[in-house]
């Protein structure tokens, strides 16, 4: 008996669990199907977690729509799914005369697309609001709805809130081909088994041109993975207060300077067009530019005070934007197609697909309504995900209160970040479990400081084993093949040295 | 005539040997700048002796591995038979430090014993 | 169950430094004696140290690890020391309260009239040395995985690379390949061995381990788990040589490439660090720059030797049992120390001038490079010999000591600062 669902979502990234979140506020079941052993492990797992202002988008492309959409949506995102967020407001740095013109044309770009808050500031403004900068800055560009979150808690949030109101999550399942009547999609084959579904949705980031071309949809859109690194600073070592672009190029918005709701500065992305959609790889010329671009900003940066490094893949596509007058290929794609029924295909969701993810959420449901759907919403349905205890941002009489009430957020597991085991567990056991280091570390911050992981990884594997009910040798860092541990020290039959 | 090449290790200077051999027999040692070395490099070249440091299985213990070590030295080309000899023996806690777990390890006359005190779990 | 809360003395560590100082502030009149330990025993980082090498100067015998610390661990429950195992150390105030957080517990705070704080140190990591490639399973540093080996009795891989000739690389080379594992390589950057020769003998050699000096990783390849390493050979400015990669396939990659004094909590406490050792700034007492302060051990500077450590350990409880006491401190008048010719950094970084009066001060300190001649290890102050003796060589890896006595107190006494150079005999 083949399971039979109302919508399927194909890849539990930030715009995955976005859509299913949205999905889930009405009657249906809904799927969500992720190749990985965990949520976000793409894209999501490795950007800036910028929510842009949508000043650089395109004017009159679904890019600028979405991203101006979205972002004015955060504020309320944040209330009721309870992720770390602020609306820090973002500049846009001119360094030297020469760079002011660059300025202006994102303002008039920004107000087209509607972007509101913007103003112009001069460059000695700015050294007394950023006392790091170039001193040879020239003005900024201040967009004040800018934002910075961590994109990973959103999209754990936001799947979180998905599968409180009802939605499935099958990790460790990947797409495989789509199952056909005629021109209509009925349902989706999986290394895992068919799932039956009146609706798919295409949420596959890197590899949403595949799963579309499976259905005969767009045969000339190709997604290339754009990689960009970055570096991550101590905290205790420097402090930016701020969230810096340069003046942006063809490659993009640039290299940038920027704080991190965690207190860190982190510097980056390049962009390197790649052929591997699964080379997540740092580099040394990759690093080496991205140190450049930043010192342009910062020049006081220094490298001895770099605790991570890591690189993520953009999904670059190549669809023409379909507002006529407007020359630009580069644009999202988020429509019902004209040949193939019983599918919502997305493409090509780079930057700023993270500021965009609720209006995304929000077209789609739209989409889906136009094309008949009647969706009717649930009862019960509860648009909260409630906030959870982390314990290194809690004050003194806080932290206090949270061990009377469970011990376990007593033991100190990460020391560099002061993560519990409280905490530890408590996502081990979640609506969506954590069941790898990697998972747990991306929803804790444990890890990412500046042992990372020397001293807590023994202890996490221990967790972990006791938790599930596994033995330490079956603890991975990211799924399966993984694993830290290959067997006992003391094994009988293990040949010795001689 | 044999010509063998160390690094002395009887101090952290780490002088480098040459010991001349007739079969089994030293006939010179150079390259060493005190007695310690000469004595070191003789034996090296003869009976070369090691200490061994190892873990045992431990059952019902505050951990699953005891620390333990040879207390002397024991020749080198016995290593793997000492591990061998160690990884077949599983103790009970509690232990005491200095405890012998493995007398006389394949009669070399040393005894194998606990690095520590294993309380019970 | 916890029944005070103040203490004379808190310890923040049980390493060596840690069990030493708390010893020692008891048997200098210290009533209240606490060390607080994160994990669930004492001992720090030796319960893991299963090796031998410990207590050849401080008991005049070759212990394991374990061992030496089991002796500390003994006298410090025979002398009325208290511990507080599974608890970390939050938040230490200049006015030395100390938040703390446990499962036992919860979340409180304890007071002390002194602290040590013997934290000891971390390891480098990768991300640190900024190796390339992908981040797949299988890299560690060599401490966590001897943890793993040692303590929890599990083995992180089958064939291993380890970066750096430090002595954890070394010692873990041998163990793992006690333990029936593979071993196929040591890299190290440098052009000399960063341990001692003695490992490289009983580690390396003894079980045909290869070391490539000036060799170091180009990039890490693996998705899920280490599939392999690229390695290249560098000059000596850490240049790649072209043409010089290698692939070698292997399932781990152990890093040894480095101890940091762990001192995030100094930091909090408001204690200066020199930046040059990632320790605190000390006086002959080990006190740091807040009053009643005090710090001992590879939380100051990295030693190699723990029974050095100990005896440091000893120093800063002694002081830290005294300030308890006495509650006020003397306006002391210093002599700052320098680092001169070859050498890295000194601690002390400053002596009380009348200090020495009241015995021997030893002089901590490494040098900036190999210098495998006979070298002149020298005091001075300005142009002024204070005091001089002469070994056979110096070299990074193994810390130097240089001993002022009483006898050089006037000297010491008159100083504008002392410097203290380490050079070759043939350039004297």
């Amino acid at each position: 008996m083949q399971e039979k669902y109302d919508f399927v979502v194909i890849g539990a990234g930030v715009i995955g669990c976005m859509i299913a979140r949205w999905l889930s506020r009405y009657e249906g079941r809904v799927l969500v199907i992720e190749k990985e052993a965990d949520l976000g492990m793409g894209t999501t797992a490795a950007n800036t977690s910028i929510v842009h202002a949508g000043y650089d988008p395109v004017p009159g492309s679904l890019k600028a729509r979405m991203n101006v959409k979205g972002n004015a949506m955060w504020d309320q995102l944040k209330a009721e799914l309870n992720f770390a967020y602020v609306r820090s407001g973002d500049y846009v740095i001119a360094i030297g005369e020469e760079e002011l013109p660059a300025l202006d044309t994102l303002m008039i770009q920004g107000k087209k697309n509607g972007v509101p808050g913007m103003i112009m500031i001069s460059g000695e403004e700015m050294r007394a609001r950023e006392k790091n900068i170039n001193p040879n800055v020239s003005g900024a560009l201040w967009a004040s709805t800018g934002g910075i979150c961590d994109c990973f808690q959103v999209n754990v949030a936001a799947g979180e809130n998905a599968a409180m109101n009802g939605a499935e999550f099958k990790f460790n399942t990947a797409f495989e081909d789509f199952i056909m009547e005629g021109d209509r999609i009925i349902g989706i084959k999986t290394n895992r088994g068919d799932f039956l579904s009146r609706w798919v949705i295409n949420c596959a980031g890197l590899y949403s041109d595949v799963v579309m071309h499976k259905a005969g949809v767009r045969p000339e859109f190709k997604i290339r993975p754009r990689k960009g690194e970055y570096m991550v600073f101590d905290r205790a070592d420097i402090q930016i207060d701020n969230v810096l672009f340069p003046v942006p190029s063809e490659a993009g918005k640039g290299i940038m300077v920027t704080n991190t709701v965690h207190g860190n500065t982190i510097i980056g992305p390049n962009a390197q067009i790649i052929d591997d959609k699964e080379d997540t790889s740092t580099t040394i010329p990759g690093m080496n530019e991205i140190w450049e671009g930043a010192q342009k900003l910062i020049p006081s940066l220094d490298r001895r005070h770099v605790i991570a490094t890591f690189a993520g893949l953009r999904a670059m596509g190549n669809a023409p934007c379909k507002t006529p007058g407007v020359n630009y290929n580069k644009d999202y794609i988020i429509e019902i197609p004209e040949n193939v029924r019983g599918f919502v295909n997305l493409g090509g969701i780079e930057s700023p697909g993270l500021a965009s993810a609720p209006a995304i959420a929000e077209e789609v449901i739209d989409l889906l309504k136009d094309a008949g759907e009647k969706l009717i919403e649930k009862k019960d349905w509860n648009p909260i995900r409630p906030a959870r205890p982390r314990f290194r941002n809690m004050t003194h009489a806080e932290r206090q209160e949270l061990c009377e009430v469970d011990p376990a957020y007593g033991r100190v597991i990460c020391r560099c970040e002061n993560v519990t085991e409280g905490e530890i567990i408590r996502e081990i056991h979640a609506p969506i479990p954590a069941i790898t280091y990697d998972a747990i570390k991306r929803r804790t911050w444990l890890g990412t400081g500046r042992c990372q992981g020397s001293f807590d990884m023994p202890r996490v594997t221990a967790i972990l084993s006791r938790e599930l009910g596994i033995s330490p040798l079956e603890v991975t860092k990211r799924g399966n093949g993984s694993e830290f541990l290959s067997r006992q020290t003391k094994e009988l039959g293990v040949q010795d040295a001689d | 005539m044999e010509e063998k090449n160390f690094i002395c290790t009887a101090c952290p200077m780490g002088c480098k040997l040459i010991v001349r051999m007739e079969g089994d027999k030293v006939i010179k040692v150079l390259g060493h700048r005190c007695r310690r070395g000469e004595i070191y490099g003789r034996q090296e070249a003869v009976a070369p002796q090691r200490m061994v440091a190892s873990t045992v299985r431990v059952r019902g213990g505050l951990h699953p591995l005891l620390p333990v070590y040879t207390k002397g030295s024991i020749p080198k080309r016995r290593i793997g038979d000492v591990l061998a000899a160690i990884r077949a023996v599983e103790v009970k806690a509690p232990v005491k430090a200095t405890q012998v777990i493995i007398p006389n390890v394949i009669g070399t006359g040393v005894d194998v014993i606990a690095s520590r005190d294993m309380p019970e779990k | 169950m916890l029944t005070k809360e103040t203490y004379d003395v808190i310890v923040i560590g049980s390493g060596p430094g840690g069990l030493a100082a708390a010893i020692e502030a008891k048997k200098a009149g210290a009533q209240d004696v606490l060390v607080i330990e994160r994990d669930v025993e004492p001992g720090g980082i030796l319960l893991q140290c299963i090796h031998n090498g410990f207590g050849l100067q401080n008991f005049k015998e070759d212990l394991p690890g374990p061992e030496y610390a089991q002796r500390y661990i003994n006298e410090a429950r025979a002398i009325g020391v208290e511990f507080l195992l599974d608890t970390m150390v939050i938040d230490v105030t200049p006015q030395r309260r100390l938040y703390l957080s446990s499962q036992r517990h919860g979340y409180f705070t304890l007071d002390a009239r002194a602290i040590v704080l013997a934290m000891g140190c971390r390891e480098r990591t990768r991300a640190q040395i900024r190796i390339p490639g992908m981040r797949p399973s299988g890299v560690f540093t060599a401490g966590t995985a001897q943890r793993w080996v040692n303590v929890e009795g599990y083995m992180p891989g089958k064939n291993f690379v380890i970066l750096g000739s430090g002595d954890i690389g070394m010692i873990m080379a041998r163990r793992l390949t006690f333990e029936g594992a593979k071993v196929s390589r040591v890299l190290e950057i440098q052009s000399y061995l960063s341990g001692l020769s003695r490992n490289y003998v009983q580690c390396l050699q003894d079980w045909d381990i290869p070391l490539q000096l000036q060799h170091t990783i180009k990039r890490i390849m693996g998705k899920n788990r280490v599939e392999a390493i690229e390695t290249v050979a560098v000059d000596d400015h850490w240049n790649f040589v072209p043409g010089s990669e290698e692939i070698i396939p292997c399932d781990t990659l152990l890093l040894s490439v480095g101890l940091i004094p762990e001192n995030e909590l100094s930091k909090k406490a408001g204690v200066l660090l020199d930046p040059i050792t990632g320790g605190p700034y000390v006086d002959e007492r080990f006190q740091t720059s807040v009053p009643g302060i005090f710090a001992a051990g590879n939380v100051v500077h990295v030693y190699d030797l723990v029974d050095y450590v100990s005896i440091a350990g000893d120093t800063a409880g002694m002081h830290a049992a005294r300030y308890a006491a006495a509650e006020t401190q003397h306006e002391a008048d210093y002599v700052p120390l320098k680092a001169g010719k070859n050498v890295r950094y000194v601690v002390p970084h400053k002596l009380d001038r009348k200090a020495l009066e009241n015995g021997n001060i030893q002089l901590q300190l490494r040098v900036t490079r190999p210098i495998e001649e006979d070298v002149w290890l020298e005091v001075r102050s300005e142009s002024k010999s204070v005091v001089r003796r002469s070994e056979r060589y110096a070299r990074p890896g193994e810390m130097v000591t240089i001993m002022l006595k009483p006898s050089m107190a006037e000297e010491v006494r008159q100083a504008a600062s002392l410097t203290v150079d380490v050079y070759p005999k043939a350039e004297a």
